[in-house]
């Protein structure tokens, strides 16, 4: 159970994390999605302690990470797989980790397991490691301490579509056991396929937040026809918002009441269905187009 | 490589022990886990294995060139030492700034985020490591001292004043220090030990100014420690010793502790 209550995170004049509030329940995965800088690395980083909030509180099995007594048996985090020191072995990053919490000498090789590394990949240094490998020993490590919670940055990051595919497995089985699952990523697709919930932040505010369900269906009906001119000016007189482009229009509606419409106009309808993840995908798109570096990287 | 979470990976499905249940991590487990971290990087090993390596061929050389009186054990003690007052600050500095600088410490900080836990498990850690070296120290002197016995039919000279032996242990525990001490309030490698070197050592050569004796024979670190090393060590010398160390390690110290502890880990 992960309760954040109006975590503000400011430095100097900038917020980097504007007052969010959200929850993860046991049992669900918590995809935490943003474009790169949005704050989401900063919020799990006041989650777990490694960043002091300006204001608002973070808890974990209601209480503060910090008030945890040995908090990796409770909440397992990989914060960014990344930064592992390169001089040490994959296998011995986990025995260290297994020392501090006193975790059984078993779970090295267990968890290692679980996270498909070789016992010759684990013997390997750091510096030898691809990000994939990287991510599957900084999952391993999140593991050690066989935690109810999780809080992954990016988990899949790096991971080829297998890899991806494996990652929403083993996730997937841990929140059916009753694990809690809060990961983050700035790729859609990537967490529409892992999430049974999302929580979607822009410039460290919240945007969007539900059940991937709702948000994903809640977009409306995207409809294309012989003559879409007509078809917009009936939406219209029937009051309806709609969006659209060349390609077809997108109407903030059931198919059912867009389908009426068409029928009184006498319309010839090429096209009619909910939208996917489509209008989610623009919101998404639109707040990484806003980002100046992204729209000179492009 | 597909992903079985059951019940001998996860107990998840099972009773978990209660928050209350859980205890806190002993601190000498902390401390176990920070002296290992300083030796199990290649890095660490490479350090240990470098000053070893000097230690040995100075050793070496000695038992085949040496003078007799060059064959003591005091001066074999001597010579054994030399790599580790350049070198175990540098094992210091490397404990202190490897959580910032290959950001491990997002790791070792959401293990234990009390973190002046993990800060005086660094201190005692280095500490300790710094006695092992120094044992391995006196072994290494008196194995070359022993082979000179026996080869070069040295009259064996064991003596060695406890104070000297006293002196040599504060003094490397003190070198250690200063490394940690540098790596805290530095948390960038290169940095603190170019200025652990640089510092003491601009300082030491102001020093000889004769308008900056006094001054210098009360804050040059490596002038007040030398006595120590030589078991010469009068009231003086201590106070001396005192007020340099309190400036080249407590300072740091201080420096270093309060950005650890405050410093948000990234």
């Amino acid at each position: 159970m992960i309760t954040v209550e109006n975590l503000t995170k400011r430095y100097g004049s900038f917020t980097a994390v504007d007052d969010i509030s959200f929850e993860v329940t046991p049992g669900s995965v918590v995809g935490f999605l943003g474009p790169n800088g949005a704050g989401k690395s900063t919020a799990m980083r006041m989650m777990t302690g490694l960043t002091p909030p300006t204001s608002g509180r973070s808890m974990i099995l209601c209480r503060d990470y910090r008030q945890l007594p040995n908090p990796a048996r409770h909440v397992g985090v990989m914060l960014d797989a990344a930064a592992q020191h390169p001089g040490r072995t994959g296998k011995e990053v986990l025995h260290l980790i297994g020392m501090t919490i006193d975790a059984p000498k078993a779970r090295v090789e267990q968890s290692l397991d679980l996270v498909g590394l070789t016992p010759d990949e684990a013997k390997r240094r750091v510096r030898n490691y691809s990000l994939g490998m990287r991510q599957r020993l900084g999952l391993a490590g999140a593991l050690m301490g066989d935690p109810q919670v999780l809080i992954l940055d990016e988990p899949a990051n790096g991971l080829d579509p297998q890899g991806i595919h494996w990652m929403r497995q083993l996730l997937r089985a841990y929140a059916d056991q009753g694990g809690t699952v809060l990961l983050s990523s700035h790729l859609l697709h990537e967490v529409q396929i892992i999430a049974d919930e999302l929580v979607m932040i822009g410039r460290g505010k919240i945007l969007a937040q539900g059940r991937k369900d709702d948000l994903l269906g809640a977009q409306g009906t995207r409809v294309g026809s012989l003559d879409n001119e007509r078809l917009a000016d009936a939406v219209r007189r029937a009051g309806l918002e709609l969006t659209g482009d060349r390609t077809g229009l997108l109407v903030k509606a059931a198919p059912e009441a867009v389908g009426r419409i068409a029928l009184e106009a006498g319309i010839v309808l090429t096209e009619l269905h909910t939208t996917g993840s489509e209008g989610l995908e623009q919101l998404f798109l639109s707040l990484t187009a806003a980002d100046a570096r992204d729209a000179a990287a492009a | 490589m597909t992903a079985v979470l059951d019940a001998s990976t996860s107990h998840l499905t099972h009773d978990r022990p209660a928050l209350t249940d859980v205890r806190g991590i002993p601190f000498t487990r902390l401390a176990r886990v920070e002296l290992r971290k300083m030796v199990d990087t290649r890095a660490g090993r490479w350090m240990l294995i470098v000053m070893s390596a000097i230690s040995a061929l100075i050793v070496a050389a000695m038992v085949i060139w040496g003078t007799p009186d060059e064959s003591t054990f005091s001066v074999f003690l001597g010579v054994t030492s030399f790599p580790l007052i350049v070198l175990l600050p540098i094992v210091g500095i490397m404990a202190a700034t490897a959580e910032w600088s290959q950001r491990t410490g997002l790791v070792t900080f959401t293990l234990e985020p009390r973190r002046s836990r993990v800060l005086l498990a660094k201190v005692v850690a280095g500490v300790l490591l710094g006695l092992l070296v120094v044992a391995a120290s006196f072994a290494a002197a008196a194995l070359g001292h022993l082979l000179t016995i026996a080869l070069r039919d040295t009259p064996g000279d064991w003596s060695m004043s406890w104070r000297v032996v006293l002196g040599f242990v504060v003094a490397m525990t003190i070198f250690i220090i200063q490394g940690l001490g540098f790596g805290f309030a530095v948390l960038n490698t290169p940095v603190a030990i170019v200025a652990s070197i640089l510092l003491p050592t601009i300082w030491s050569i102001v020093g000889a100014f004769p308008k900056l004796q006094t001054a210098a024979t009360w804050l040059d670190l490596n002038r007040t420690i030398d006595p120590l090393m030589s078991g010469s060590m009068t009231g003086a010398d201590w106070a001396h010793l005192g007020t340099a160390s309190a400036v080249w390690i407590g300072i740091p110290l201080a420096i270093g502790s309060w950005r650890v502890l405050t410093r948000e880990v990234k």
